[in-house]
């Protein structure tokens, strides 16, 4: 590569140095670089939102930035939500409910809507519907991913 | 049976990996040394290739390969037919014309592809193709179905005479006899436009050619793995065993991602073979606008003849269905469309007559509905205008054209997308109806809250139809079902998951025949290794047609596990019961033997395995039924229309499904509720707009308007009604596709109904805000005039 980046940035709670080409889309470096997959790809133009992550705790759209412009930075994605054995209480949720059939967006899904619960924690149903559509989903109608974010309300009360 | 779990709202077993990032899709296989394929695609809808310049791309450091369709030489062969026409019936016309893996001279439609660029990266693989020059002699695009057919026109296969692609004609009784009769002939022409399927996920292959095993390892995100296996196999010269297809988690498929052979999927196996070395290929979303197959665009001319009460006399269509640059599935859509232009209705007499064009357009094949809404948006739609017309109730008019209870079996004597009889097995549909009206408030709406909403100004109206899905429609499925040593269960089956929930719904089945938990089983869905004969995952088949092989090698196992505990129990089989992974004497429950013990037992390390048995407790067993089952449902909805932006809410949406025996009525909800989103989607917000050019003008997720959940209705309720399916042990009809047939036309009776006095006709789908603007604002200009 004749033009590099030498990028430090701390993901999921882990800092990794990395040398990088400096046109690399944030998405792209943490699939294939850092090998963290859960982070899907649905239209590289900032749209559907599957690709979300946190920086530092806020939402982005990781296929809208370059990996050096989260340089010294902290990155959260779905893997670093929860785990199998230890799953966030939304992605209980999201089980309990129905709230993803094929799947591929429901990264997109737990990355935007994890932050907004925390700053949301009482929401009506007319709240939900408008945070729920930062994000796109085919399959589901939308129905069951409401249904799951007051669930993860309720149940955090 | 004692243990019960089908019917249940059983949580998914798939779920806890795709909520923590840890299923595998295609994007996520990166291999050792792999390699990134990009395509050059054409600008032009239709246009000769004069040259194509690589040189510069050529010298782009970490380019691998370059190809276009003549490097691959005698490789170079079209896609496979995937669906011949249909052999039973007389006069049928049909051009078979399939897409390329590369094009040669002339491209037939904006995308097709041109040349492969092999690199290191796939950023890589892209900087050489900005820099590939093609040079081409532009021609006129054939984008206009109905004008496409004149004499003389430019053609899209100039081996063809016209651009007639298939023509048929369907009859049932006579229609001519039944006008004679009637006491009101209604006479309209509807256009239905394009929409994309968009799943989430776009496409994806990756390949792997292991030259010293011969081995040839595909992951590709398609809802077919078993036929990609063979054609593949076939295409290259290998035998089945050397390829293995697996679709791991597929990012939603709802019909593009059927066995078509790509492009892609030609392409890449023959570069993994030539360079020895992994090759991926993802999709991009710009790609998956102007490469992957889309729906829906017909022209139809109806015509239905009524008695003087509103009883359907008779239908007779035209319709004119674009196949786009190819036609490699057949008339699978068309069929359906015929298969559902007289809905759930008994009509005695109904001819059709089809022909399908090509244009410079992408290819269509089913997307989600596959032909069916269209037939029900013009049964529906005439049903409206013939009731307006003729001052008579609509809801009264439906009633009396159901086919009635005892007519099933109901022989529509056409035939239907498998080439056979279109049968209706079963159904009841009146309660249905009645039920959608109750649940609605139908009666109440138009008494008391229109006329409350109108005099505040609001435009509200309501929309009912009734409709029928045919579903489960064979070949066939196989499934393969083993007690392991551990007690726990694997099965598998040939149809991919794209988000059905096969992997929970099946497992409730195996789970009930053998009294284990629904998380003891595992089971393996769309992976050539696991199981060699199949179809896939289309046309609502998966919960029928997979479902029930699935019971036939569950209760296949349970028949075994039986009769070999009956021998070391030394009780007879009908004194054993099942429970809890443990075979036991009913009445001494202390006398028991787990699953796992009897594996072991049914796999003998020293001595043989008795004649006329196998070992294991292993069972493959296979379902093909001889026709569908098909399903009913009522969809109905309140919406309202702001006269400024002509920007809808639907405040209320209603469904009532009779898809028969529910295998899991949450995972059917899910169904209903997606399945409506695209409908609405399909209804007022998805067009694919191309221009004269054969330009696809929206061709991004900015431009081209998928639903979020602000357009989604404020309060939606799924309701069932339960008319099992005669024709296959389980009862099961599909629902895969059900939610998005009916909405464009529940859809446009309501749009009518809010706007009813500016006495608006509609019959054309998709709308949108701007189309619906229009068009009131021509119908004030015609009664100004």
């Amino acid at each position: 590569m004749e033009n590099t980046f030498e990028l430090s940035v701390t993901v999921n709670g882990k800092t990794y140095q990395e040398v990088v080409d400096p046109r690399t889309l944030l998405s792209d470096f943490l699939r294939d670089q850092l090998g963290l997959t859960g982070t899907h790809v649905g239209c590289e133009h900032g749209v559907c939102g599957v690709c979300t992550v946190l920086l530092n705790g806020d939402p982005v759209r990781s296929c809208l930035l370059f990996a050096p412009q989260v340089h010294d930075q902290e990155v959260t994605t779905v893997e670093g939500l929860g785990t199998i054995d230890d799953m966030h209480p939304l992605q209980e949720a999201f089980r309990e409910a129905h709230a993803l059939q094929c799947g591929f967006c429901t990264p997109g899904f737990l990355t935007t809507l994890v932050p907004w619960l925390e700053e949301n924690p009482d929401p009506t149903e007319e709240q939900i519907r408008v945070a729920v559509s930062s994000v796109l989903c085919r399959c589901t109608g939308y129905q069951h991913i409401i249904d799951a974010v007051k669930l993860a309300a309720e149940n955090a009360r | 049976m004692t243990y019960k779990v089908i019917g249940k709202r059983v949580k998914r077993v798939e779920d806890p990996r795709l909520l923590t990032g840890g299923a595998l899709f295609v994007g996520d296989v990166n291999l050792p040394d792999m390699l990134h394929a990009a395509f050059v695609r054409s600008d032009y809808a239709h246009a000769k290739i004069k040259s194509i310049d690589i040189s510069q791309a050529e010298e782009i450091p970490g380019v691998v390969g370059i190809f276009t369709a003549e490097d691959m030489g005698e490789d170079w062969k079209p896609g496979p037919p995937l669906v011949s026409p249909p052999p039973t019936l007389e006069d049928v016309v049909f051009n078979s014309r399939r897409q390329v893996p590369l094009v040669k001279d002339k491209v037939k439609h904006a995308g097709e592809i041109i040349a492969v660029v092999v690199a290191e990266t796939r950023y890589i693989a892209e900087d050489a193709v900005e820099e590939i020059f093609v040079d081409y002699e532009p021609l006129p695009a054939v984008t206009d179905l109905e004008k496409c057919l004149e004499p003389g026109h430019t053609l899209v296969h100039d081996d063809l005479d016209s651009n007639l692609a298939a023509h048929l004609v369907q009859h049932k009784g006579d229609y001519q006899a039944a006008k004679a009769e009637a006491d009101y002939v209604l006479k309209r022409k509807f256009k239905l436009d394009r929409g994309a399927a968009a799943a989430m996920e776009n496409r994806g292959i990756v390949v792997d050619w292991d030259q010293k095993n011969q081995h040839l390892m595909v992951w590709d995100a398609t809802q077919s793995p078993i036929p990609i296996r063979n054609g593949m196999a076939e295409r290259l010269g290998l035998r089945t065993h050397q390829v293995r297809v697996v679709a791991p988690f597929v990012g939603g498929g709802f019909g593009p991602k059927i066995m078509m052979f790509y492009a892609e999927e030609m392409v890449l196996p023959w570069l993994t073979m030539k360079l020895n070395r992994p090759v991926k290929w993802i999709e991009d979303r710009k790609e998956n606008f102007y490469a992957t197959t889309q729906e829906r665009e017909q022209i139809q001319e109806v015509e239905m003849a009524l008695s003087k009460e509103g009883r359907i006399l008779g239908i007779k269509q035209s319709i004119i269905h674009d196949t786009g640059a190819y036609d490699p599935y057949g008339l699978t859509i068309p069929l359906n469309t015929q298969s559902h232009s007289m809905g759930p209705y008994d009509v005695k007499n109904y001819t059709s007559e089809l022909s399908v064009v090509f244009t410079n357009k992408i290819i269509t094949t089913p997307v989600r509905g596959a032909g069916r809404p269209q037939g029900i948006y013009i049964v529906e739609r005439m049903l409206d205008i013939a009731c307006r017309e003729m001052d008579l109730n609509p809801l009264e008019v439906r009633r009396l054209n159901f086919i009635q209870p005892d007519q099933f079996p109901y022989d529509h004597e056409i035939i239907d997308q498998a080439f056979t009889n279109l049968v209706f097995d079963s159904g009841n549909y009146q309660p249905a109806y009645d039920k959608a009206v109750e649940k609605l408030e139908y009666e109440r709406f138009i008494k008391e809250e229109q006329p409350r909403l109108r005099a505040e100004g609001k435009y509200i109206g309501i929309g009912l139809v009734p409709f029928i899905e045919t579903t489960g429609v064979g070949p066939y499925e196989g499934a393969r079902v083993a007690v392991e040593p551990s007690g726990k269960i694997s099965a598998a089956t040939g149809v991919g998951t794209q988000g059905q929930s096969h992997m929970t719904s099946f497992a409730q089945i195996i789970a009930e025949q053998l009294s284990v938990e629904v998380e003891d089983v595992s089971l393996v869905s769309g992976d050539t290794a696991e199981i060699h004969w199949g179809t896939g995952t289309f046309a609502s088949r998966g919960a029928v047609v997979a479902g029930n092989a699935v019971l036939a090698a569950a209760s296949d196992v349970r028949s075994k596990v039986l009769k070999l505990a009956s021998k070391v129990l030394e009780t007879p089989e009908e004194e054993l019961e099942l429970e809890g992974g443990l075979v036991r004497v009913a009445d001494i429950p202390e006398n028991s033997i787990s699953l796992g013990e009897l594996a072991v037992l049914a796999n003998p390390f020293r001595g043989a395995v008795e004649p006329g048995t196998e070992p294991g407790l292993e069972s493959t067993k296979y379902f093909g039924p001889a026709y569908g089952a098909t399903a009913f449902g009522v969809h109905g909805m309140i919406l309202e229309v702001d006269p400024e932006t002509m920007m809808i809410k639907i405040h209320k949406y209603v469904t009532v499904e009779d898809c028969g025996t529910m295998l899991n009525p949450m995972v059917v909800e899910g169904q209903i509720h997606g399945g409506v989103s695209m409908g609405i989607g399909n209804a007022y917000y998805e067009k694919l707009h191309y221009d004269e050019n054969g330009q696809l003008m929206n061709a991004s997720l900015a431009d081209y308007l998928l639903i979020f959940s602000t357009e989604m209705p404020e309060i939606f309720e799924v309701y069932h009604e339960n008319t099992p399916a005669p024709n296959n042990k389980l009862g099961t009809k599909g629902v895969g596709e059900a939610g998005a047939i009916p909405v464009p036309a529940a859809f446009a009776q309501a749009l009518e109904n809010a706007l009813e006095e500016f006495d608006l006709e509609i019959t054309e789908t998709p709308l949108s805000p701007n189309q619906l603007y229009e068009l009131l604002h021509a119908k004030e200009e015609d009664n100004e005039s």
